[in-house]
């Protein structure tokens, strides 16, 4: 399931509720991706997202990754609009019978929400605003999974 | 007439994030585009700009509807 949230979140609360009540699960891996203040060079970060279109074209690689790593359920919690460091931007969650599926199910599932998920995101500081767009790294980190 | 929206730094280049524009196609609507705004013009021709219409990627021209939606996205950056 993916959700996109305008609020902060509880990570913690999200993984409690993620895991309850599993009794054939064995394995839950979950990320949590903050915002980073970069020494002081970020006050405030926005995240931009097209309502409909982001919600499908991120199920398309949620359905991706359950297939691929044979997973029982998946979570994602993205933020959208002003950020502030410190808080939760992004939580991944995934259940499995066993944990390597659910560990490479996450790496997959954050790899692909860095580089290609539908979000725009501004950095705003002291030195004005600036658009971030996905790193030549992103893009390597995406590649491992295309060769595999 | 279709809906157009930008994001991300299009928007900002353009400084505006959504309009009504009547073009029948999607050529025509950049060619309209390109008469108003060729700074906004020339940043939608980069490769890295994908064009979706009523929500489905789309590389080739579409004809539009009177209802269609043309959303232009620029690189895309989550987590």
């Amino acid at each position: 399931m993916i959700r996109l949230v305008q609020a902060p979140f509880d990570p913690g609360e999200a993984l409690g509720e993620f895991c309850r009540d599993r009794t054939e699960t064995g394995a839950v891996a979950s990320f949590t991706g903050l915002a980073r203040a970069e020494n002081g060079r970020t006050d405030i970060l926005e995240l931009e997202a097209y309502p409909g279109f982001t919600e499908r074209e991120i199920a398309r690689h949620e359905a991706a990754a359950r297939e691929r790593f044979g997973l029982q359920d998946t979570l994602i919690l993205h933020r959208t609009g002003p950020i502030s460091p410190g808080e939760a931007i992004v939580f991944v969650a995934a259940a499995a019978p066993h944990r390597r599926a659910a560990f490479e199910a996450c790496d997959f599932l954050m790899d692909y929400l860095k580089s290609r998920a539908p979000f725009w995101k501004k950095e705003t500081g002291p030195d004005g605003a600036r658009w971030i767009e996905p790193t030549e790294r992103d893009r390597d980190d995406l590649a491992r999974w295309e060769t595999q | 007439m279709a809906r157009v929206l930008l994001f991300g730094r299009l928007a900002d280049l353009a400084g505006w994030r959504e309009r009504d524009i009547p073009a029948a196609s999607l050529a025509a609507l950049r060619g309209i585009l390109a008469a108003e705004d060729p700074a906004l013009f020339e940043a939608l021709q980069a490769p890295a700009v994908r064009t979706a219409v009523d929500q489905e990627l789309v590389n080739l021209d579409v004809a539009l509807r009177p209802d269609s939606e043309v959303a232009f996205l620029p690189p895309m950056s989550g987590g």
